[in-house]
């Protein structure tokens, strides 16, 4: 019996360390949905892994999360997507240094039929508006995330307190969104990146874009070793070294699917 | 059946010359669970040699006077005391109406008693048990498949290994044919014969007349009578022994 | 209709041409929930065995905790596990977030109440029926609680086999706990959650057919061994 028992401890600890051993070289991204749903570093990582050996693992929340996970000492990086709580983060202490990476922008979707009007406007703000009055279906984030946080602007902007039946946060990542959305046939604001490798549409179309507002920027930014003593300071930088160099820049810029690009390099883009 | 020859021709091995944990005494023993007296008042010597057969009709308390002998219930008042060497209790060995079969082999069933009890040579002591109740054939296969009289016969084989000095057997047979109920009394003769006290109750008269050297005749939780067997049997003292013996007493 | 079609389709083409990431997936999963089910189960069986056997002030508490921690809810566990194993939590210093240990601690933790109340309720069964018996040898609780463990070994299976279906199956806990890293914690399930919020659906729903497979194979296999072993007639 005993010696049964023994058998059985000695296999588990076998197997609880079987990846522990190998020695590994690693830091761990905390990063947005947007970014890992819309496979952006499956795209781009093993080429920063081949030069660097230094192996990167994301853990993809929403923007408010992930701050959350860097300020608690759980990340190395943060990459992510609200430049107000970037500069905050940084501001107390909890960041090195903020450098932009890229950016794209988010779009209004909403079911074709569209009942609320809103199709070609060029002002989201406006068109938040005219969903409003229509109460027409809405899904929000409701997740603290970059792209709630810019929703919550939008609607600031457009003077209107979303309340009442029609409007439904969901307190999940885009992905989960959509598929609310578009089980439900409502409106929501998606950023562009998962949008376009969004493979559940179903009858949602993007119905407003291009409205200056809807600038969605990126940035990056290494936790403060000063904080957190664990943080991989050299290697953590040497990943935010390469994503705003010509190399990492380029490969970015050439992820897209179904050939339209998702983000937009604009590392050189001070201020950004 | 050649299992009485069988038995007599072995040789009894690990017999050695102790000093006896008997005699047995309880002293005005009551066992009253929820304040039902189901023992009451029960003061009984039981001396070693002789076989004890306890009678009484249902519900009499024969079962839970062999319990508060064997220590596995407590009584309520009144005290049980092994009047010979220590409190006796590794020198006494129980059987119950229903044999209790741990899952797994013939052999291993024996071999588990013999290690609660700490004693050593497991192996060899449980094949002389086995072979002595005619179950050396059948020690690899699962308890649980034997039939009702094989597994009593395990149950025998089991507390006899133990090497008791009192063995208490419940209704040993309360659910056996004949035949398998003539093998267990076969078993139960020898092991008596080696110097065993037996302690054993039924409701089987003709069980009770074959076996018994004594009779503990028991009647609403108290004793009614403690006599020699042939005496009891010709001339029950007592108007509840006789209706008992005449068949007119069912509780 | 169509949907579950076209995912079997997937299902079946990706196992048959052994893809490579599935497999790192499907051997990530098996690993961490058979560790999670081994370590739950080292505890978890003498544990509720005990429960049956001593008795102790408050174990009816524990009989009735137990049986409540059978649902615990993933998320909790795997917030509260999440919240000391933060490099601000008391257990940060071992950095073990966001690796497969932390996510075997999780399942430990969801399964080990489910296999102790089990457990305890077959051996409890169990000592109705052997407590005579062994009181009568003198067990000790060690030795009972070390018999009742054996023979009740067949309905114990069934009991390990229970923690392990609602180890593979779990998906709250290890996501935050693990943090769905590609390649070095994403298991099934949460690889099913990043497909579904990917829009992928007819993947998604692959990926929960050969979870499902691989549960009723695991299972299907202990059932074959134990009736191997029974009719060898122990």
């Amino acid at each position: 019996m005993v010696r049964r028992l023994l058998a059985v401890a000695v296999l588990t600890l076998a197997l609880l360390a079987g990846r522990a051993q190998a020695d590994e070289r690693f830091i761990i991204v905390a990063s947005t949905t947007s970014t890992e749903d819309s496979g952006l570093f499956k795209a781009i990582l093993p080429a920063f892994t081949a030069r660097t050996g230094i192996e990167v693992r994301v853990v993809a929340r929403g923007t408010g999360q992930a701050i959350d996970l860097a300020k608690r000492g759980d990340a190395d990086v943060l990459f992510v997507h609200h430049k107000p709580s970037e500069e905050a983060f940084v501001a107390e202490g909890y960041g090195v240094e903020r450098r932009p990476v890229m950016y794209n922008d988010f779009v209004l979707v909403g079911p074709r039929n569209d009942p609320a009007g809103i199709h070609g406007l060029t002002d989201a703000a406006e068109a938040l508006k005219k969903i409003a009055a229509a109460k027409a279906p809405f899904v929000s984030r409701g997740d603290d995330s970059g792209t709630h946080k810019a929703e919550a602007a939008l609607w600031q902007a457009a003077n209107v307190d979303p309340v009442g039946g029609w409007y439904r946060p969901t307190g999940s990542g885009m992905g989960p969104t959509l598929n609310t959305a578009a089980a439900m046939g409502a409106y929501t604001l998606a950023d562009r990146g998962t949008w376009v490798s969004f493979a559940n549409k179903r009858d949602l179309a993007v119905l407003v874009q291009g409205d200056r507002r809807l600038f969605n920027q990126y940035g990056v930014i290494l936790a403060n070793p000063a904080r957190h003593p664990h943080v991989k300071a050299a290697d953590g930088q040497a990943f935010i070294d390469w994503l705003v160099s010509p190399e990492g820049q380029r490969i970015i810029g050439a992820y897209g699917v179904h050939g339209a690009p998702l983000f937009f390099p604009n590392a050189d883009q001070t201020g950004a | 059946m050649a299992l009485t020859d069988l038995v007599w021709t072995r040789p009894i091995p690990f017999v050695e010359a102790e000093p006896s944990i008997l005699p047995l005494a309880l002293e005005r023993v009551s066992f009253a669970p929820a304040g039902l007296p189901l023992i009451d008042d029960l003061s009984l010597n039981l001396t070693a040699g002789s076989r004890t057969v306890v009678l009484g009709p249902n519900g009499a308390g024969k079962s839970l006077l062999l319990r508060l002998c064997h220590g596995l219930i407590v009584p309520t008042r009144g005290r049980v005391t092994w009047g010979g060497v220590g409190n006796g209790h590794p020198r006494h060995a129980m059987v119950f109406q229903r044999p209790v079969m741990l899952r797994r082999s013939v052999a291993a069933n024996v071999e588990h008693a013999l290690k609660l009890r700490g004693l050593p040579g497991r192996r060899e002591r449980a094949a002389v048990a086995l072979e002595r109740t005619g179950l050396a054939p059948l020690a690899r296969r699962p308890a649980r498949l034997l039939s009702g009289g094989e597994q009593q016969r395990l149950a025998l084989a089991r507390a006899w290994a133990l090497e008791p000095q009192v063995l208490f057997l419940d209704e040993p047979t309360a659910s056996l044919d004949p035949a398998a109920t003539q093998a267990v009394e076969a078993i139960i003769e020898v092991i008596a014969s080696a110097g065993t006290k037996i302690v054993l109750t039924t409701h089987d008269l003709g069980q009770a007349r074959r076996l018994a050297d004594e009779v503990v005749f028991l009647h609403r939780g108290r004793l009614v009578e403690h006599a020699p067997a042939a005496g009891f049997f010709r001339r029950p003292a007592s108007p509840e022994a006789r209706a008992f013996l005449e068949g007119r007493l069912a509780w | 209709m169509n949907d579950f079609g076209s995912a079997a389709v997937l299902a079946f083409n990706m196992v048959a041409r052994v893809d490579p990431e599935l497999t790192r997936i499907v051997l990530l999963s098996l690993r961490v929930s058979l560790s999670a089910v081994t370590l739950a189960a080292l505890i978890g069986l003498p544990l509720g065995a005990a429960v049956a056997t001593v008795r102790f002030p408050g174990r009816r508490a524990v009989v009735v905790l137990l049986n409540a921690f059978m649902g615990l809810p993933p998320v909790v566990v795997g917030l509260g596990l999440y919240l000391l194993l933060s490099r601000s939590g008391p257990l940060g210093a071992l950095g073990l977030l966001f690796t497969p240990t932390a996510m075997v601690l999780a399942q430990a933790v969801l399964v080990l109440p489910v296999i102790a109340a089990l457990a305890r309720q077959t051996a409890t069964d169990l000592l109705e029926e052997y407590d005579e018996h062994l009181r009568s040898l003198g067990a000790t609780p060690l030795q009972t609680i070390a018999v009742l463990l054996w023979d009740g070994r067949f309905s114990l299976l069934t009991t390990v086999l229970a923690g392990f279906g609602r180890a593979a199956a779990e998906v709250g806990a290890v996501m935050i706990v693990g943090g769905n890293i590609d390649p070095v914690t994403r298991v099934m399930t949460t690889a099913i959650a990043l497909e579904t919020s990917r829009g992928n659906l007819p993947l998604a729903l692959a990926l929960g057919m050969v979870l499902i497979a691989l549960c009723l194979a695991v299972n299907a296999l202990a059932v074959v061994l134990r009736d191997a072993v029974r009719r060898s007639g122990h």
